[in-house]
């Protein structure tokens, strides 16, 4: 059974916010069918009793002291924006039909 | 729209009800959770970030070790069992007040597991709620809406994003299903969140001003036909922000629910929020999988280690408990549990205790910061804390009065004095020249005066008629500018109306 | 060959000897350089972004200090390109993304603070595939890049920028990372040296983050020396980073000075047996070999050695990568910086709308393909089946490495299966993605890789030579390497650049 149907790459699309249209829909299906054949074989590899690996290198996090530094100037904070208002970022309206 | 509500006393006959509370606390931390930058609530707009906290490409976050022992001693205090691996993960999802889309927090391996808070109820008995985990994780930035009906996200044109308190601490403080509250479900909720903030006080991990953001609960509440039956639908009712809402929240959706139980109907699972202006929650969205958080370990960050030797470290640098602190303290004071009650609700505990500690009698501090200050309080609407006096200032008078340097009018009228700025009680003291009067002469002159002033009075005194004698009594104390001891006076004036 | 030719086909090394007897000036030099980039771009379209007057000024700087007699480093003066995906302040920084274009980072990345603390002038910032996401660099938004051994074929990638302008001598030294390979297949390509450290040994903060768990960033060079001059320049604990590892490191230039003694006796050395038959071309296997025997030559023992788990690589990174990439490029929303694109008329204005309509228009197919298969992988059906799995082989593959690393020094086997290819010539993902078969364990693992040229095939393009070394023996890898480059060297009585044409160079105007 394919792993990815059509409906599904979209939905996932909507999960990871990008509006896909029918054509990159359709393309991504069929490429990811075949990576996700590829990807499954790794079951074929015992892993009983072993741990996931997050990091390559062991490490323990290092914790830093809680001294303040100079924070970044409002506008260079600002400069990169696509839309400001009185020192704060625009958003479009949040609540509406999807 | 309205809903349709079941009274509550019915509810509870026909249905058990379940809570659940995931209290968010913020830590009272100089900087951010990741990154170097101070917040301070109601800074200018974007004024307090970093790379990190702006989410910039290639930033990367750092933890704050203040942030990590803050959430130990606060996971302690509610008997949590410390992990000595714990580890952040990222929970993912889009929002504009998001600097990166995804949230720093933890997944299958809190900082802080299982534990329990014992709170005290009305009645003096105490309930056990349950702690599943108390975790480690980042604040978002804040939203203001433009357009629409005062403020309100619904039918805003847009928003404002101010990415200050976006990266600052927060302690997620997640009970079990908290079963068998019955009838008081709402009173132990509301005494579970407050004891909490108590706690975050008394460790100085928190400022638990509930106004500002500081605390604020998600409420989860559920109905089942007995407590033998499975758990039944929750619902979540979103960023409580008020004691009394999280109280109103869970009678709320007990009443609510219990209708639709009743018409045979079903709890949907979704998100509510709590509507202060309404007193009712409503509705958002359905829970689905549209809210698949795909946590997963954070790469940028390693796994943090806390010894046992640490933990213990830690545990050593807990101040006592509040709860237990209250006994303490009211079995010193020797005061009923009214009387506890009305220093709890009035705020003065501390103040109280402090002024005690510095060497005024309980039953003196007590009438002090009930009566005059409170009163004060009320007049200004400000908290006891904000009026300018301190314990010290108290405890001072109250030195005064038991070395007899003040009557309790002098008294009254310094604690009015410092209430009004004009400084310290000694200083005041000394500036108005107040003092008790103790020359018997002269307090037997000015009484000789009122009486022969007062030659009717004197009479119906001499008469055997005691009712007016405040009337000589007030004649003399405003001669001796209030100097004199009203007690003093008035056994001279029946000393010399005696026939 | 004119002067000015001269000057900047030198090494690093050499570079910095002239500059410090004062025989030319950081002025001169930078200048040289970038009036290479003037002449060779439009065949070779290495930069997205110059930064000539920056790089003036850095040089002047250095220039004075040196006039007052102050005691410079090594690499003062000496100038570097920067992979665009590694963040400089007040210069544009893209990742080759439409969505991050026209952003001007108010910070500097630690590895740029780093260089311009030693007086390194930047002279702009290289061309790569999108967020770093490809092997050829033709996933790059504004332009692809020619690989200067024949402007028809790729650069490899996804620095390709890098790695073609340090061919070129466009710069002498380049910046680069490296997250499946993107460091050495381009390296492998171009004929050039190219580095990536054992993870945690060179800095991410401000390296724009692709797969936070694999990205290293490292140098690109035309010798070992001159890579690990810069190496050096780079490396080291970062308390900005919580993956940097704390201690003192090694000299690398020193580990590449002892290494061109050409003694490896003692040195013990597997051979990758699961990445030198099938898919390897038969031509890049007998460079490779090649190079074995000179090792052999050298004093060392050799022995195959076989990693069954080697090949499963691409299939755990092809889970690990995107999860990853899918979280780091969620900020990419159109609400802070970059790229803002709102909905069609019809279609609710809403901050969703326009999230998903920015990112749709921002990013190129190959980003939004990882993307899909990177949220696919942790959501909540997957989760366990795929990313739980992969990051248990990616555990089991670490204690492979490990215990091999017992019994021997360094692994070599080829940097990639093929030279480089004919732009539009790879059309389907997967048989991309298969030109990293070879270099995505050593991402997998942590372990510190580098590739060097192995000699010229059939259609004369270079082959590389990739040796890998346990975590945190980054000197050892320089040491052979080192060995083996002059070994190389004096088999073709030259280095390998000079079999290069470079017409740019001819044209160059004299002033």
């Amino acid at each position: 059974m394919a792993t990815f149907t059509k409906e599904q790459v979209k939905r996932i699309g909507d999960l990871a916010a990008i509006a896909l249209t029918d054509d990159e829909a359709t393309s991504l299906e069929s490429e990811l069918n075949g990576l996700a054949e590829s990807i499954d074989e790794l079951n074929t590899i015992p892993t009983d009793g072993v741990e996931p690996t997050t990091n390559p290198v062991f490490l323990e996090a290092y914790l830093r002291p809680d001294i303040a530094a100079p924070p970044l100037d409002r506008d260079a904070a600002l400069a990169s924006a696509p839309a400001t208002e009185n020192g704060m970022f625009v958003a479009p309206r949040i609540l509406g039909e999807e | 729209m309205t809903e349709k509500l079941m009274k509550f006393s019915e509810a509870i006959k026909r249905f058990d009800p379940v809570f659940g509370l995931e209290v968010h606390v913020e830590l009272n931390t100089n900087t951010k959770l990741f990154c170097p930058a101070h917040y301070e609530f109601g800074g200018e707009p974007n004024t307090e970030l970093t790379p990190v906290s702006l989410g910039l490409p290639g930033s990367l976050p750092v933890i704050n070790r203040q942030a990590v022992i803050d959430g130990v001693r606060l996971g302690l205090a509610l008997h949590c069992h410390v992990n000595e691996w714990s580890q952040f993960a990222r929970k993912n999802y889009f929002y504009p007040d998001m600097p990166r889309d995804y949230q720093i927090s933890q997944a299958d391996k809190p900082t802080n597991g299982e534990g329990y808070l014992d709170v005290e109820l009305e009645d003096g008995s105490t309930f056990r709620v349950p702690i599943e985990r108390a975790h480690i994780e980042d604040d978002a930035g804040k939203n203001t809406h433009i357009g629409g009906a005062d403020g309100r996200i619904e039918g805003a044109d847009y928003s404002l994003v101010d990415y200050n308190r976006a990266g600052v601490p927060l302690v997620e403080i997640v009970t079990k299903p908290v079963t068998g509250a019955g009838e008081k479900v709402a009173e132990i909720a509301g005494a579970y969140v407050r004891e909490i903030r108590d706690i975050a006080r008394a460790l100085n991990v928190s400022n638990g001003k509930l106004e500002q953001g500081n605390m604020r609960a998600d409420v989860n509440v559920s109905l089942r036909e007995s407590p033998d039956a499975p758990l039944g639908t929750r619902s979540e009712t979103k960023n409580v922000n008020s004691f009394r809402g999280i109280e109103k929240t869970i009678v709320y959706e007990i009443r609510r629910q219990a209708a639709i139980l009743a018409d045979g109907g079903q709890v949907l699972q979704e998100t509510r929020h709590w509507d202060e202006a309404m007193q009712t929650t409503a509705g958002g969205r359905l829970k689905s999988d549209a809210n698949d958080y795909r946590y997963f370990p954070d790469p940028d960050l390693a796994m943090v280690h806390i010894t046992p030797e640490q933990v213990e470290e830690l545990r050593a640098t807990l101040p006592e408990m509040p709860l237990h602190r209250k006994h303490r303290l009211q079995k010193e004071w020797g005061l009923s549990d009214f009387e506890m009650r009305d220093v709890i609700n009035a705020g003065a505990l501390d103040l109280i205790d402090q002024t005690v500690q510095a060497g005024a009698t309980a039953s003196g501090a007590r009438k002090w910061w009930l009566g005059e200050i409170m009163r004060e309080s009320n007049a200004r609407e400000v908290s006891l804390e904000e009026l300018p006096i301190t314990p010290q200032d108290v405890a001072e008078v109250e030195k005064m009065i038991v070395g007899g340097k003040l009557n309790n009018k002098l008294a009254k009228q310094t604690v009015e004095a410092v209430l009004k700025g004009e400084g310290r009680p000694g200083d005041i003291v000394e500036k108005h020249g107040w003092k008790v009067m103790n020359d018997d002469s002269a307090i037997e002159k000015a009484v000789d005066d009122a009486l022969a002033v007062n030659s009717d009075v004197a009479a119906e005194l001499k008469a055997g008629n005691m009712k007016p004698i405040g009337v000589i009594i007030g004649a003399v104390m405003r001669a001796t500018h209030g100097q004199a001891d009203a007690k003093v006076v008035s056994g001279l004036i029946i000393k010399k109306t005696r026939v | 060959m004119s002067q000015k030719s001269e000057l900047v086909t030198l090494t690093a090394e050499q570079m910095s000897a002239k500059l410090r007897s004062g025989e030319i000036s950081a002025r001169e030099l930078t200048q040289a350089e970038l009036d290479v980039i003037g002449a060779a771009e439009p065949s070779i379209q290495a930069f997205l972004a110059r930064s000539s007057e920056e790089a003036l000024a850095q040089a002047d700087a250095v220039d004075k200090r040196r006039a007052k007699g102050e005691e410079l480093p090594d690499l003062a003066g000496v100038p570097v390109a920067v992979k665009d995906m590694i963040v400089t302040k007040g210069i544009e920084t893209t990742a080759a993304s439409k969505i991050l274009k026209g952003w001007i980072p108010p910070y500097d990345a630690t590895v740029v603070a780093r260089m311009k603390r030693v007086g390194m002038p930047i002279l702009g910032k290289t061309n790569l595939d999108e967020f770093a996401q490809g092997s050829s660099t033709e996933n790059s938004a504004f332009h692809p890049t020619f690989n200067p051994w024949d402007t028809t074929r790729v650069p490899g990638g996804s620095g390709g920028g890098s790695a073609s302008a340090v061919a070129s001598f466009e710069s002498p030294l380049a910046l680069g990372t490296d997250t499946g390979g993107s460091i050495r297949q381009p390296a492998a390509f171009t004929g050039t040296v190219g580095v990536k450290p054992t993870y945690g040994h060179v800095s991410r903060y401000g390296a724009i983050a692709m797969a936070s768990s694999l990205d290293q960033v490292g140098p690109c060079a035309r010798t070992v020396t001159d890579a690990a001059m810069l190496y050096d320049v780079i490396a080291g604990y970062d308390d900005h980073d919580s993956t940097s590892l704390p201690g003192k490191l090694p000299s690398m230039a020193a580990a590449a000075v002892k290494g061109a003694r050409r003694d490896l006796k003692g040195l013990r050395i597997g051979i990758v047996k699961e990445a030198t038959g099938d898919g390897f071309e038969p031509e890049v296997n007998a460079s490779f070999n090649e190079g074995v025997e000179l090792l052999e030559g050298m004093g060392a023992e050799v022995k195959e050695m076989s990693f069954p788990n080697f090949l499963h690589g691409i299939r755990v990174y092809y889970v690990i990568m995107p999860a990853e990439v899918s979280s780091n490029l969620a900020r990419y929303d159109g609400m802070r910086y970059g790229l803002r694109v709102m909905p069609p008329a019809g279609v609710p204005q809403t901050a969703a709308n326009m999230m998903a309509c920015t990112r749709e228009a921002g990013f190129g197919p190959e980003v939004k393909r990882r993307i899909i298969l990177g949220t696919y992988a942790l959501s909540a059906g997957k989760y366990d089946e795929w990313y739980g799995k992969a990051q248990r082989v990616r555990t089991v593959m670490i204690q492979d490495f490990a215990k091999a690393f017992r019994d021997i020094d360094v692994l070599v086997c080829p940097t990639a299966p093929t030279s480089a290819f004919k732009l539009g010539e790879i059309q389907d993902p997967a048989t991309m993605y298969r030109n990293d078969i070879a270099t995505i364990p050593a991402n997998l693992a942590g372990l510190p890789a580098l590739s060097i040229p192995s000699g010229l095939d059939g259609s004369g393009m270079p082959t590389g030579f990739q040796i890998m070394a346990a975590q945190r023996h980054d000197d050892t890898a320089f040491t052979v390497a080192s060995a083996l480059e002059s070994a190389f060297t004096e088999k073709w009585g030259a280095p390998i650049w000079t079999k290069m044409k470079t017409p740019w160079l001819d044209s160059m105007p004299e002033e």
